[in-house]
């Protein structure tokens, strides 16, 4: 069985892997890449732990071919923050106590970074419809919400 | 060692607990830093997977490995023949006790499949492409046995028996017959026939729920490592490493100092991983190919093969005198056991009138082995099932006699002073408080529009103490270092620095906790019945305690004064000698910089079996909005006060207070194990094992009632299981209010309401 | 092992013939959102994936002859975007943009919805209903055919081998014309449809249906047309008493079965109440335009 060779762009790196056909995204992510911050919760793009953003676009990278992110630009939990800074979302996470067992927080992170980057000003509902495909056991997601539409609020401001 | 502490002093001036740092572990969880059980490689690692019986029920006739092992990039297969044949012993190390054979059976069957998703066999490849095809070259032969899942079926005479040495324990006579029903157990009080003939007024309900599954979003995972002098590392998401070492040691018969369990991080728990799936197959094929095997569930694997809880039948039998009086209360509890005996029924019996203080009562509850997936614990295992009944009949109860349901609670509730339904007297109880909190809070007055209905219902879980050990380190720089042996499900290491902040008066940012592993930490009982912040914290404060008893001795010896003339304030020893007014405070730091001279490290480490958990309360309040035609619910409010004790981080206990009643939620409406005809999981995925999704939800509002615990430093109760325990039944009397009829099955589903609608 | 092979061919006959040689084995691939859920669970082994998504046009909705032409690998958060595709053809929008999550939303494309053959898809009734048409590619040529003919049995199509769906036609919109689509889920997001109804209408100048396309999703082997319940409409106002009828023409025309995601006595009960409220919406909206 031959790999294919696949070059992308990862939170804003070029990289290189190689893959066998019917590996997902998230698989060379972890394997190839080193980045574990995508997580696999249940492999049928039912709970969007592994979300990431591609071409601007939020998926499940567990419902995308590794083959598929071939000239693609791949953004991960990874590139959430800039240096060492956290991003506004992340910081009211914590400030927030938006997680708990915080497998979930990578994926609904760069969910709720995909929503503030399409629609800066969520109401609560299109907050949690946006978020609908994250699942979280732990929260109930009150906690989520009100760190997700905080971080809007923040960065409305901040643009101002 | 001592479960009665003197309190730390300035216990109404405190700094650090009661406040909302940011989580120590905050920074990895957000970034993705954070390592959980799949995170984890080791050069050479291969991949572990199992083969599972398709069959419900199935006598294993043969297993034939050949072709499997000669695959190339195999390196490993074990079958049961690969494990000891233990002897049945009960052994507690999870959350309650075990049967050592049961537990290693369950693991990998021996003689029988007794679950569609039993594990049948297990290999170790190069990869993961070569691991399936060893499974698909595994060749078993089954002879397929009639099966049997639902309860009651199960019981019948004529069920097909998975066990057929299991005869019923806890019966006046031990049976002729043997039967599915493991054990049988009942708590009684008074004069059940004396209690009903006094009442004016008799209330019976026939409730059932399904079986449903603790959902956590990460996989089981581990990595083991099974060297060839026979130490073994194991790298494993758990609720308890101990736990972890202690099963693997068991179930492989090896020695507990040749285990060492490292935890990573859990992506939740909920209670199903208070036991072990992974770690001995993972260890037994590490030891075969010598090489670390890693081994990961797939969502499915989770579903078909780790235990959900009990699927249920509650019968409710209440009997009142006009004012709300109870008189009397007849409960049967019959929970699913899964393939091997060990329900949370004892639990739920001994919860079910918890909160009632009622004169005669009988509370029966039977443990029925099922073929299904063995029941793992789940957030106050055996509660909510038995409180989604009794905290329905209350409500036909209140409907019946014309009285305001927490009217009626109130009536009837515990208090101090009171003995248990199920023995001691409580005391320091905060149940009264909160079911005033939610009788005067504004939604239990907001009107309600058309098709919509408010429900109540209180509940219990006793939380729990047991052994913890922990050591607080004191640096060369005056900072800190907490140790513990708890993994951290919810918050608890924030929770453990904070209290050790407290009593060394450091800020929290100068005390950091880490969760050891078996080696590095002494022994400490898992993660769960709600016990980390309470035992394990306070063997936290007795270490910080102790390290302060230590620095005021350094101080006085530099400032040679005795020792009763140092006090410690606000992270300094203070010299009381007023003849001595030259003396400046001496703070960790300082008292660090000299610490060789003064009698070595600072540090310290204390090891209990804490005694005097204090008991919670919950009370909630749910409004719901029906679609008669289709028969959708809208959750439109929810408000849960809960009796906390002390919230020491008080964001964490609203975290759990909201997630407790999200996954009640969820078992009232959309959650259930679906069976096919041959005993298979219909749903065994996120698709259709349909747990609550952030639309689904409204805001959960919380309030905390704080009736201190004397018992704990700080005055914590466990806050963790309460919260699961009220909520089926809040949300089943609101969907009954909203539609005029009572529903008595779980889950809530649209074609259930619209069914019931048109009956009727 | 299963050797599985991948390409991505850059124009549309190229991936016919790659379709073609791959035979029984070969799958198309445009969003990936279903496929990949049986690669993964093995219901299918195949052993080339064609990838549709470098073919000119694959992504992408353009307006040509009054009509839409959207791209088999348009993803559904593409199609909610295009404002003037939503104007003229709410319910299809709508529909499309409730298959799965945000994420799935992402990746998902109608075409792929269609050609999955699920009789629970929800894209499929409003393109039914809408009288969508495909333009399929094949080895031997193109060829045109309506949406509701793709289907013909739960996982199966009617494409011969070689042949994929290249992209969906709407046809042109009169003045007063509007759809609508309505599902039925348990919770409020993520299932699959137990039920799914479009309503596609046309007012004449006085505010009666002149023309009504309805189509009913998870009652039957395959997504209905049902002409006889949307004949009910013709003439009326979508009162209430035109409603009534609708509803239990709707049920009549059902033969649901019972599985995992509802009962078939629920589904038939479910498909009269959609068929209303979605009639009801789509003459609002029809009502509102001039």
């Amino acid at each position: 069985m031959s790999k294919r060779h696949i070059s992308a762009v990862v939170n804003g790196d070029p990289v290189e892997f190689l893959t066998e056909p019917g590996r997902t995204l998230l698989d060379a992510l972890r394997d190839d890449l080193g980045l574990t911050g995508s997580k696999e919760g249940c492999g049928t793009g039912d709970c969007g732990a592994c979300s990431v953003i591609v071409d601007g676009r939020l998926v499940c990278s567990c419902l995308m071919l590794a083959e598929e992110a071939e000239g693609r630009r791949v953004e991960t939990i990874e590139g959430l923050a800039e240096g060492g800074a956290l991003h506004p979302l992340q910081q009211k996470f914590l400030e927030h106590a938006a997680l708990q067992c915080g497998f979930c927080t990578p994926g609904v992170l760069v969910a709720a970074k995909a929503l503030l980057d399409s629609n800066p000003d969520p109401t609560e509902s299109e907050t949690r419809y946006w978020l609908a495909g994250n699942l979280c056991r732990c929260t109930g997601y009150d906690k989520i919400i009100r760190a997700v539409m905080d971080a809007a609020a923040d960065l409305r401001q901040a643009r101002v | 060692m001592t479960d009665v502490l003197e309190r730390p002093d300035n216990q109404a001036a405190l700094k650090v607990v009661g406040t909302r740092p940011v989580r120590p572990d905050g920074a990895d969880k957000v970034t993705g830093r954070a390592t959980f059980g799949a995170d984890f490689s080791l050069p050479g690692m291969l991949v572990g997977k199992i083969k599972r019986s398709p069959h419900a029920h199935a006598r294993i006739v043969s297993i034939d490995t050949r072709k499997a092992r000669a695959l190339p990039g195999v390196k490993a297969v074990v079958t049961a023949a690969d494990f000891p044949d233990l002897a049945s012993e009960e052994y507690e190390a999870g959350e309650s006790a075990s049967n050592l054979r049961d537990l290693s059976l369950n693991c990998m069957a021996r003689g029988k499949a007794l679950y569609d998703g039993h594990a049948v066999a297990a290999v170790a490849a190069t990869s993961s492409a070569v691991a399936d095809e060893a499974l698909d070259l595994i060749v078993v032969t089954y002879d397929v046995l009639p099966h049997v899942i639902d309860v009651e079926a199960a019981m019948a005479p004529d069920a097909p028996l998975l066990d057929e040495t299991l005869f019923t324990e806890g019966l006046e006579t031990r049976p002729q017959a043997p039967s599915n029903i493991a054990k049988r157990n009942q708590l009684t009080r008074g004069d059940l026939d004396a209690g009903f003939a006094a009442a004016d007024v008799i209330v019976v309900g026939r409730y059932t729920t399904a079986a449903v599954h603790q959902g956590y979003i990460e996989p089981h995972a581990c990595l083991a490592v099974y060297a060839s002098d026979g130490q073994c590392q194991v790298w494993s998401s758990s609720q308890g490493q101990f736990m972890v070492r202690t099963y693997c040691a068991k179930v492989l018969g090896l020695e507990a100092s040749d285990i060492r369990v490292i935890p990573a991080e859990i992506g939740g728990g909920f209670g199903g991983k208070t036991t072990v799936y992974l770690e001995p197959l993972a260890l037994a094929l590490s030891r075969q190919s010598g090489a670390p095997v890693k081994m990961v569930m797939t969502r499915e694997e989770v579903f078909r093969a780790t235990g959900p809880t009990s699927g249920a039948v509650i019968e409710v039998k209440l009997g009142a005198k006009t004012d709300g009086t109870l008189t009397a209360a007849d409960v049967v509890l019959k929970y699913q056991a899964g393939a091997f005996a060990g329900s949370p029924v004892g639990a739920g019996s001994m919860t079910a009138l918890a909160c009632y203080d009622v004169p005669n009562f009988l509370i029966t509850g039977y443990d029925v082995i099922t073929n299904s997936p063995k029941v793992a614990a789940y957030r106050a295992p055996g509660a909510p099932i038995a409180a989604f009944g009794v905290e329905s009949a209350m409500d036909e109860l209140a409907a019946k006699l014309g009285v305001d349901p927490i009217a009626l609670r109130e009536k009837n509730a515990v208090r101090d002073g009171v003995k248990a339904a199920y023995g001691p007297t409580f005391r320091n109880i905060g149940y009264i408080e909160t079911l005033e909190a939610i009788r005067d809070h504004p939604h239990y007055q907001a009107p309600l529009g058309p098709h919509q209905g408010r429900g109540v219902a209180v509940g219990f879980w006793f939380n729990v103490g047991g052994e913890s050990t922990a050591a607080v380190h004191v640096g060369e720089d005056g900072t800190a270092v907490v140790v513990t042996g708890n993994p951290d499900i919810g918050g608890s290491r924030a929770s453990m620095a904070m209290m050790a902040a407290e009593v060394l008066g450091l800020p929290i940012e100068k005390v950091r906790p880490i969760v050891a592993d078996t080696a590095s930490i002494g022994f400490s009982m898992l993660t769960g019945g709600s016990r980390t912040t309470f035992a394990t914290g306070m063997a936290v404060t007795q270490a910080a305690q102790k390290i302060v008893a230590d620095l005021r001795r350094r101080a006085a010896s530099l400032w040679d004064v005795s020792e009763d003339q140092v006090a410690w304030l606000d992270g300094a020893a203070v010299c009381l000698d007023h003849t001595k007014p030259d003396l400046q405070p001496l703070n960790l730091a300082a008292l660090a910089a000299k610490a060789a001279t003064t009698g070595g490290p600072i540090t310290a480490q204390v090891s209990l079996n804490a005694q005097g958990a204090g008991p919670g309360f919950g009370v909630h309040v749910c409004d719901v909005e029906v679609d008669p035609e289709t028969g959708n619910v809208t959750v439109l409010r929810y408000t849960a006060a809960q009796d906390v004790g002390k919230a020491i981080h008080p964001a964490y206990v609203e975290g759990q207070i909201q997630g407790g009643a999200a996954q009640g939620i969820g078992w009232a409406l959309n959650e259930a194990y679906l069976f096919d005809r041959d005993g298979r999981m219909e749903n065994a995925g996120f698709l259709d094992y349909r747990v609550p999704v952030a639309s689904d939800l409204p805001m959960i509002d919380t309030i905390m009632i704080e009736v201190a615990n004397p018992r704990h430093p700080f005055g914590a109760k466990g806050v963790g299981e309460v919260p699961i325990v009220p909520p089926l039944a809040a949300v089943a009397n609101a969907v009954s209010h909203a539609i005029g009829i009572r529903m008595r099955s779980l889950p809530l589903s649209p074609p259930a309401i619209r069914a019931a609608i048109d009956a009727g | 092992m299963s050797q599985l092979d991948y390409v991505a061919p850059t124009d549309a006959e190229a991936a016919a013939k790659a379709l073609a040689g791959g035979g029984a084995m070969a799958r198309a691939l445009s969003g990936g959102t279903d496929l990949l859920v049986q690669l993964r669970s093995g219901r299918l082994k195949p052993g080339l994936i064609v990838d549709l998504k470098k073919i000119p046009g694959a992504i992408g909705i353009r307006q040509e002859a009054g009509g839409f032409v959207i791209g088999a690998a348009t993803p559904g958060a593409m199609v909610g975007e295009h404002a003037a595709l939503a104007f003229a053809w709410p319910g299809v929008v709508e529909a499309a943009t409730l298959i799965g999550s945000t994420q799935v939303q992402g990746r998902a494309s109608m075409a792929g919805n269609l050609c999955n053959a699920s009789p629970a898809a929800d894209s499929v009734p409003a393109l039914v209903a809408a009288r969508a048409v495909c333009v399929i590619v094949g080895p031997d040529g193109r060829r045109e055919a309506p949406a509701e003919s793709i289907g013909v049995a739960p996982g199966r199509t009617s494409l011969k081998p070689g042949e994929f769906v290249l992209e969906i036609r709407l046809p042109p919109r009169p003045p007063r014309a509007a759809d609508a689509y309505l599902r039925s889920i348990p919770r409020t997001e993520m299932d699959i449809a137990v039920v799914g109804v479009g309503v596609n209408l046309i007012l004449d100048s006085a505010g009666r249906v002149a023309e009504a396309h309805l189509a009913l999703g998870a009652v039957a082997p395959t997504v209905l047309l049902a002409g006889a319940a949307a004949r009910t409409l013709i003439g009326t106002r979508v009162d209430d008493s035109a409603l009534a009828n609708l509803d239990a023409a709707a049920r009549a025309e059902c033969q649901p079965i019972s599985d995992k995601r509802g009962t078939a006595d629920y589904r038939t009960k479910i498909a009269g109440v959609l068929a209303r409220r979605a009639a009801a919406a789509a003459y609002a909206r029809a009502e509102a335009r001039t």
